[in-house]
């Protein structure tokens, strides 16, 4: 393997692995706002011990989010010094801006929320939830703002050989972000919802404490459904943005080498030959892959091969097909999980309505078992969109084997590959055997902890000095 | 008038001055559970006396590199690649460091527990040595080339001078920590912090000579800028001194407040004795990096200086609140870590 492979394997692992974490935090937290509200706003204790037991799951999440995060921030000078000085003029405004607005935001007022059951008034402590969510939402715009401008450059000039800002609005304002935000934060919506509701029958199959699970996989249900329907519709609007700005990832996502002709057809699985450039078989549904182009069911999509001479004219020689194989079944699983989740959250509302929620065991297994698919969509999801990219890192301005740094070593590399991983494969399992502790115990010792501290002017001080 | 790019360089100074006033208590009270506490209650006493503090003051050090990155890509990019090694370290231990204050108390088990104290006492000793060791470097000078790469041996990173520099930050975190703990418990565990931050002061004072000492014959400090790092040197060794004398008349509030003057002094002695360089090289001066040549475009710094100035005011503003909010002292009933 070459030092670029070694680069781009450690990189991706560690992102991925953050990336586990990040959805869940901002799906969880949201929803722990939203049951703290209800508390709040009905004065009932039952929301506020689902708040609590829901909120002790996302702090260990949390914990686990921010610590993998810190090495995402410093990894872009670490593994990648040539991409940082190149954009660094642009690239690193929104990261910068990040840390000051989001990242401030979300450790200072969650060290308030833990702390501060007792220490704040019941309309603070729900304020500083909810800042904490907020946090996490403009934490996810930011470093969006930044990965947009990789997938489409707007807003800088070349100039002494590097890209300068000259429009810090236009990155905002990137239509790039504007598909990609909501779809990444209703995909996180979607992973938080179907966490508390897999957990929730993973109860309700035991029969422990169902009142609270039932009410638990009512909110998780709803959420579950509307960010489901917000993550089709945001997807469909990037596939189509994806036409304009990328189109090979677009031909590379669907294995589409020669040119679909009009109307196109969407591959629903196909048997793809890197080397021959063709397939060796499609099972295909006619006219969607127009309509998910150009939202009409007419419409000819340009493929790879065509797209490839294109290239070549406007950026030289050099292969511009991105892994083919890695785009194209990413995106079956990202999209098949989304519209399996979709159906599952309808069918669970559905059978909750009707009571019949507690029989169907068959059903509430299934639940627990759809607790992983979010976050297979999710790694899913950033493979495609980083992997359809190569060989750029910014499009049509850097490759990645321009991006990495020339001074790192293999070994160095070597050695960072393995100790994070190994580090990750650690944490993953403390953190899967502290949840099912937890989920085991249930919400009864939430109950009676507090988080009160020692007051030295006190009555009680007083007494204990005398 | 000044220009931005000079200013940034004060931001970024200002940043990282923050980082060690405030991670500096975190990482002295983290080596503390292992040094001071005696059982199971004072180390958890100890957790949650910065319990709600320490992921916001790591922010500082992930702002301080996010303005790097920002305002002087090359600097981000040089020092990133070129510390490779011990930066991998640094964030092992801040990882390690993190969870174990959120999963320490979720397993009633000595060995859980245990483990985990390892974990803190490491995390929070590793990354003040490191950084000592990397500002030291940073004085001293790297192999950097034409093309702003740095490509170093053992050697560079780790020397008597660097080491020294480490140990020295270590001290001044341990201290500052020590006094931190003064102020956020009572009973003996108060008491017996108070009384080895009281030894701890006169090692901070000799890291603090022997440090100076090496820098006069290892660096440029005194002839590049020889005017502001004299006075500022005395100024250390007098708030260091103070903050002895305050620590025996058990005035903790100015002894931590002169230790935090020593941490901020420091900080801004090593960062006036660097500019305008923000990068020294060992091979060539004409290949340092300065504000001027590893900078972002002036656009962008104006940019990011309408940001920067509008937000800080708030983020100080609400994390002072939450200061203010846990005033109280930690006694070891309930207790949330
Ligand atoms: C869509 C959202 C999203 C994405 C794509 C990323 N992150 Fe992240 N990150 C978050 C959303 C987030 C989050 C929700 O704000 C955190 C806080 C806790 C958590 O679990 O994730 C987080 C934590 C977090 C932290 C720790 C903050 C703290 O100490 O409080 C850092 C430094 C980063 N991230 C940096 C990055 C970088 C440099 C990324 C690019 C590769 C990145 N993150 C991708
Ligand atoms: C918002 C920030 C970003 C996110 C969330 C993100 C996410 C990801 C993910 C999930 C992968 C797939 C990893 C894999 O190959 O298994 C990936 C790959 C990659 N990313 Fe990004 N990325 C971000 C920014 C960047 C930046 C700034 C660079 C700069 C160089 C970059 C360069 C790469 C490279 C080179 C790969 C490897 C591709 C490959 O192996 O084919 N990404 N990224
Ligand atoms: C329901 C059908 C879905 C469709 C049509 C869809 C479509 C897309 C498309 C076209 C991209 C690539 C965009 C680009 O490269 O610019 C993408 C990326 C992504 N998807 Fe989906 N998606 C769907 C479901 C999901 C689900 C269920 C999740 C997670 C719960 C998810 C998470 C992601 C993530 C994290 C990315 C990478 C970030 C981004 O580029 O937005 N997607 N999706």
């Amino acid at each position: 393997m070459s030092e670029l492979m070694l680069a781009r394997l450690q990189f991706g692992a560690t992102t991925i692995f953050h990336f586990l974490f990040v959805p869940m935090s901002i799906g969880l937290v949201f929803m722990v706002a939203l049951m703290q509200t209800i508390y709040v706003v009905k004065n009932d204790e039952t929301y506020k011990n689902m708040a609590k037991f829901w909120g002790h799951l996302f702090l260990i999440n949390f914990a686990v989010g921010v610590v993998t995060g810190i090495i995402q921030e410093f990894q872009f000078g670490m593994n990648w010094s040539e991409y940082s000085r190149f954009v660094g003029d642009v690239f690193g405004a929104p990261l910068a801006i990040e840390a000051l607005l989001a990242f401030f935001m979300e450790s200072t007022f969650i060290g308030l929320w833990i702390f501060g059951w007792d220490r704040l008034s019941k309309k603070v402590h729900l304020a500083c939830i909810w800042l904490v969510s907020l946090g996490t939402m403009l934490s996810a715009l930011w470093i969006l703002a930044a990965n947009s401008f990789m997938q489409e450059p707007v807003g800088f000039a070349i100039k002494n050989g590097r890209a300068e800002m000259n429009d810090f609005f236009a990155l905002l304002t990137n239509p790039q972000l504007f598909v990609e935000f909501p779809h990444v934060v209703f995909g996180a919506l979607a992973t938080g919802a179907f966490f508390i509701g897999g957990v929730s029958a993973y109860k309700l199959l035991k029969k422990q404490e169902i009142d609270f699970f039932a009410k638990s996989f009512r909110i998780a249900m709803i959420v579950g459904l509307l960010s489901g329907l917000g993550v089709a519709f945001s997807g469909h609007a990037q596939a189509k943005h994806l036409m304009e700005s990328q189109p090979m990832k677009m031909a590379a996502s669907e294995a589409l080498w020669k040119d679909s002709g009009d109307p196109a057809a969407w591959t629903i699985v196909a048997g793809i030959d890197t080397d021959k450039q063709e397939n060796r078989f499609e099972i295909s549904v006619p006219y969607l892959l127009s309509y998910l182009a150009y939202e009409k069911f007419e419409g000819n999509v340009p493929g790879m091969l065509t797209l490839q001479k294109q290239y070549e004219k406007t950026y030289g020689p050099g292969n511009y097909i991105p892994p083919v194989k890695t785009t194209f079944w990413s995106f079956r699983v990202m999209a098949g999980a989304g519209i399996l989740m979709i159906l599952v959250s309808a069918l669970g509302l559905l059978l909750q309505y009707r009571s019949k929620l507690m029989g169907t065991k068959w059903f509430l297994r299934t639940m627990v078992a759809l607790i992983s698919f979010p976050f297979i969509a999710n790694s899913a999801g950033w493979i495609m969109t980083e992997i359809g990219r190569q060989p750029w890192t910014v499009f049509g301005l850097m490759t990645t084997a321009a991006s990495v740094s020339p001074n790192v070593s293999y070994g160095s590399l070597l050695f960072s590959f393995i100790a994070f991983t190994l580090i990750y494969l650690v944490l993953a399992i403390l953190l899967v055997y502290l949840f099912v502790r937890e989920i085991k115990k249930g919400t009864e010792h939430h109950h009676t902890e507090t988080g009160t501290t020692f007051d030295p002017f006190g009555k009680e001080a007083v007494q204990s000095w005398n | 008038m000044m220009e931005l790019n000079e200013l940034w360089f004060g931001l970024v100074a200002v940043l990282f001055i923050g980082f060690f006033f405030l991670e500096g208590f975190d990482f002295g009270v983290g080596m503390a559970g292992k040094l001071l506490a005696r059982n199971d209650l004072e180390r958890r006493m100890l957790i949650n006396t910065i319990g709600p503090f320490w992921d916001a003051n790591e922010v500082w050090l992930l702002t301080g590199g996010g303005a790097i990155f920002a305002a002087f890509p090359h600097w981000y990019a040089t020092m990133f690649s070129g510390y490779y090694i011990p930066f991998v370290f640094v964030l092992l231990a801040l990882i390690g460091r993190g969870v174990a204050f959120e999963f320490r108390g979720k397993v009633d088990s000595t060995r859980w527990t245990h483990s985990w104290d390892w974990v803190i006492f490491i995390g929070s000793t590793l990354p003040p040595f490191l950084f000592g060791v990397l500002f030291s470097s940073l004085l001293k000078g790297m192999p950097i080339d034409e093309s702003m790469t740095l490509r170093a041996g053992f050697s560079d990173y780790v020397n008597v001078y660097t080491v020294t520099g480490g140990i020295a930050v270590t001290l001044l975190c341990l201290l500052h920590g020590l006094l931190f703990t003064t102020l956020r418990t009572v009973g003996s565990l108060q008491e017996r912090a108070r009384h080895m931050a009281q030894r701890v002061v006169f090692f901070v004072l000799i890291g603090l000579v022997a440090f100076t000492i090496l820098s006069y014959f290892q660096t440029d400090l005194f002839t590049y800028r020889g005017w502001a790092t004299t006075p500022m040197i005395v100024a250390i060794v007098l708030s260091y001194s103070f903050s002895g004398l305050y620590i025996a008349k058990q005035r903790d509030g100015w002894a931590f407040g002169m230790s935090g003057l020593g941490i901020a002094l420091t900080i801004a002695t090593i960062f006036t004795g660097l500019f305008p360089r923000v990068m020294v090289s060992s091979l060539d001066s004409a290949f340092n990096l300065t504000v001027y040549n590893a900078s972002s475009g002036a656009y962008s710094l104006k940019v990011m200086t309408f940001v920067a100035l509008g937000l800080l005011p708030f983020v100080l503003g609400y994390q002072i609140w939450s200061y203010y909010v846990f005033r109280k002292r930690v006694d070891g009933k309930d207790m949330v870590y």
